[in-house]
């Protein structure tokens, strides 16, 4: 079992859990994930590492509560345990000093942007950072993605924080400014994705994403990941999860995103039925 | 007078037509009588030739003489003297290949049910109370082995009970590898994995779930760490697919992530279970293999109309065990022979709405000594599907190879490994199973596992340290 010694609401539907996993904590890199399941009859489901402690000997897990899963894993409190904890996971980011780059997080994707952002900034870059989000209550760790750039935008669908603006408008003055930006790190909703990787490829600047497909195992063993990427099949749980944006089929990917919408409202239907806030209390 | 012969015992089994709809056990085990009647037909050879055909060397005409006086615990014991895992082997061992193909009745009648036996002692024994066998005193050394499927336990099973440390690393969070992601609930129960697995345990295994070897530790590090032996166990697990228009639609899977879902994950139980599976109303299955037949038996039982196996080699060259391939006719899976897919067709929403096939005709024999499959043109007809299983065979993931110079891989990313030994390229590293083969039996795999065992256990007590590695040319002409 894998102790969770620390919890934090970012907002109402984010949390943050820091877990004990010493080895896990050890071998973490920007840009890989872990497969969690919160109980024993649980799924397994992908969570990127939004920060780890070798000292510690933790690891640190953002999320928002979408589905069954996610809002069972947000009943769990510092001191409880999680099933199963598997990783790191899928290949680290390739870091390296390029010169200037642009990273930009969305929603919850603000979570594995700030160490890859971190990363990058230790490598020697100058790091410019847009974290948007749609609306403020979804908007979290602006001050440690700011103590990791040399620029920050924060954008809000609904302005009501920040700049009121898809992070797409910022990215695209930063490109037509001039600013040598040599390489784009992009991490959020699959839509924001493919439209950050649209935006940028006029400036033909290479556009990294981070692919968060449905997985099983998350080892390669099922394929249930697999996104076309350049026109050939590629699994994203061992050839990824970072891929060219340039070069994803998005409409497959958020086409195979979507293949057990109704089991997810079923489960999450179930779920509410029994009384997750009285689940809560339990712990 | 003649001594009257006594016929096979036929193994009960739960009806066609109930068994299609329900995940439990197909075939039921022989009751006390027909197993002591089925122990009688055993001629108890001298030199018993069904023996040498078990990849494991079970001491099968002992076992079957124990059980006909109602020795049962003896029986138990002389079993699990060479198989760690009798209730599985029991069950999904292909004895009509092995023991039972060189049983001396089988020159004139059918041969002693040897697996239905081996299945009965091992099942009495869980049900009666396993023994712990005794074991060789603390050796002091430590071995890791890496994936907890049919090789790495028997492999860490024998070394146990040779007295040394074993550590077994698994990537999953459940222990059995493919007997329980792999193989259904209906052909092998997991409680029985469950208390073979827990019997390994109880000879002092220790068992690591959730270890990813080759992300959290290379196979060097766990050498640098203090092991003084790996063994590499971890299967062939990458699937693969066949590279047609259309095969990433929405409904087209993998049959390693159909049955990982249901059987590991447990999706049938959902939304007891969390895991969801997709449940197609015509399903296509493309192979024959064991594979094929447990995916296209599991999407009948999710409540599938049809199934339908695609396969494009004719009758005879069905590579799934006879029986098994009976069952699924049995049940009502339809088979197209001599049909190949070309292209999987999707709806405006993504998802599967058809298969498009291309009829095959017989030619000369391919490498595999098997005649070969011949598009016929224009010979193209859509199958109307909703869902695509690929059972196209699997291949050794790549992922535990990370950081591991040195070790030499085939073209096909298979393990370069001495047969008799298990020994790698790379010193102090032993592997066996499908990593080596490419995927093939539970029995092979525990084969590969006890005999690496063997050596391993001789290595380690300074036996057969001298030369690492031998060509195979050089040992063949020394």
């Amino acid at each position: 079992m894998y102790r969770i010694v620390a919890r934090e609401d970012l907002a109402p539907v984010t949390k943050l859990l820091v877990i004990e996993a010493p080895e896990v904590a050890c071998k973490a890199q920007p840009g890989q994930f872990v497969i969690v399941i919160v109980e024993e009859h649980g799924e397994r489901i992908p969570l990127t590492i939004a920060d780890y402690d070798r000292r510690a000997g933790t690891v640190t897990l953002i999320f928002q509560e979408v589905g069954k899963t996610t809002r069972l894993l947000g009943t769990k409190r510092a001191g409880d345990e999680l099933f199963a904890f598997t990783g790191p996971l899928g290949l680290p980011t390739e870091i390296e000093n390029y010169g200037t780059v642009l990273c930009i997080g969305g929603g919850v994707g603000i979570a594995p942007i700030f160490p890859i952002a971190r990363a990058l900034k230790e490598a020697g870059n100058r790091v410019i950072s847009i974290i948007g989000a749609r609306t403020k209550d979804l908007l979290f760790w602006e001050d440690r993605m700011r103590s990791v750039s040399d620029e920050l935008v924060v954008t809000t669908d609904d302005g009501s924080y920040g700049r009121k603006a898809l992070v797409t408008v910022p990215e695209k003055e930063i490109l037509e400014s001039g600013e040598p930006v040599e390489r784009i790190w992009a991490i959020g909703p699959a839509i924001m994705m493919k439209f950050v990787s649209l935006t940028s490829r006029p400036f033909e600047v290479k556009t990294i994403v981070s692919l968060n497909s449905i997985m099983v195992d998350g080892t390669g063993m099922c394929g249930a990941c697999r996104v076309e990427v350049g026109g050939k099949t590629r699994f994203v749980c061992v050839d990824g999860p970072e891929f060219d944006g340039h070069e994803v089929n998005w409409d497959l990917l958020m086409e195979r995103q979507r293949i057990y919408l109704d089991e997810e409202k079923r489960a999450l239907a179930r779920f509410e039925e029994m009384c997750p806030s009285c689940r809560g209390e339990q712990h | 007078m003649p001594k009257e012969r006594i016929p096979r015992q036929e193994m009960p089994r739960q009806a066609p037509e109930e068994r299609r709809r329900n995940f439990k056990e197909v075939a039921l085990g022989y009751t006390l009588e027909q197993a002591l009647t089925e122990a009688q037909r055993c001629l108890q050879c001298k030199k018993p030739q069904c023996v040498e055909g078990c990849p494991v060397q079970v001491r099968i005409p002992e076992f079957i003489g124990a059980l006909r006086n109602k020795e049962f615990r003896r029986a138990a014991d002389l079993l699990k003297d060479k198989n760690n895992l009798p209730a599985i082997c029991g069950r999904v061992c292909p004895q009509e290949t092995q023991c039972e193909a060189r049983c001396v009745l089988a020159r004139k009648e059918e041969p002693v049910a040897i697996g239905r036996l081996e299945r009965f002692v091992a099942d009495w024994e869980r049900q009666n109370g396993v023994q712990v066998p005794p074991k060789a005193p603390p050796s002091g050394k430590r071995v890791a082995v890496i994936g907890a499927g049919p090789a790495g336990l028997t492999c860490a099973g024998d070394l146990a009970r040779c007295g040394h440390g074993v550590t077994i690393f698994e990537a999953l969070h459940a222990p059995g590898g493919v007997l329980m992601y792999g193989i259904p609930e209906f052909r092998l129960p997991k409680d029985v994995v469950e208390a073979e697995v827990e019997y390994v345990r109880s000879l002092g295994v220790e068992l690591r779930l959730n270890w990813v070897i080759g992300k959290i530790k290379s196979v060097h590090e766990l050498l640098e760490e203090g092991f003084d032996a790996v063994f590499l166990g971890t299967g062939a697990g990458l699937p693969m697919f066949m590279g047609i228009p259309g095969e990433n639609l929405s409904g087209v899977y993998s049959a390693n992530e159909f049955l990982t879902r249901n059987n590991l994950m447990k999706a049938y139980l959902f939304p007891e279970y969390d895991t969801p599976i997709k449940v197609g109303r015509k399903v296509a299955v493309v192979g024959a293999g064991n594979v094929a037949m447990d995916a296209s038996r599991t999407a009948l039982r999710l409540g599938a109309e049809e199934v339908h196996i695609v396969y494009r080699r004719s009758r005879a060259e069905v590579p799934a065990r006879k029986e098994e391939f009976e069952n699924a006719e049995e049940e009502g899976i339809i088979v197209h022979f001599l049909t190949n897919p070309v292209e999987v067709l999707g709806n405006e929403k993504g998802w599967v709405r058809a298969l498009r096939c291309q009829r095959q005709e017989l030619g000369e024999p391919d490498a595999s000594g098997r005649r070969r499959p011949v598009p016929v043109p224009g010979s193209e007809f859509d199958m109307e599907v909703d869902m695509v299983i690929m059972a196209l065979g699997t291949r050794p993931n790549p992922m535990v190879f990370t950081q591991s110079a040195g070790l030499e891989r085939t073209r096909h990313g298979m393990v370069v490994a001495d047969e008799n030994t298990g020994r790698t390229k790379l010193e102090r590293v032993w592997a066996g199973g499908d990593i080596v083969t490419g995927a093939a039996t539970v029995i092979s795999a525990m084969g590969a596992g006890k005999r690496a065992a063997a050596d391993i256990d001789a290595y380690l007590r300074g036996e057969r340290n001298q030369v690492w590695w031998v060509e195979p040319e050089a040992a063949a002409a020394s």
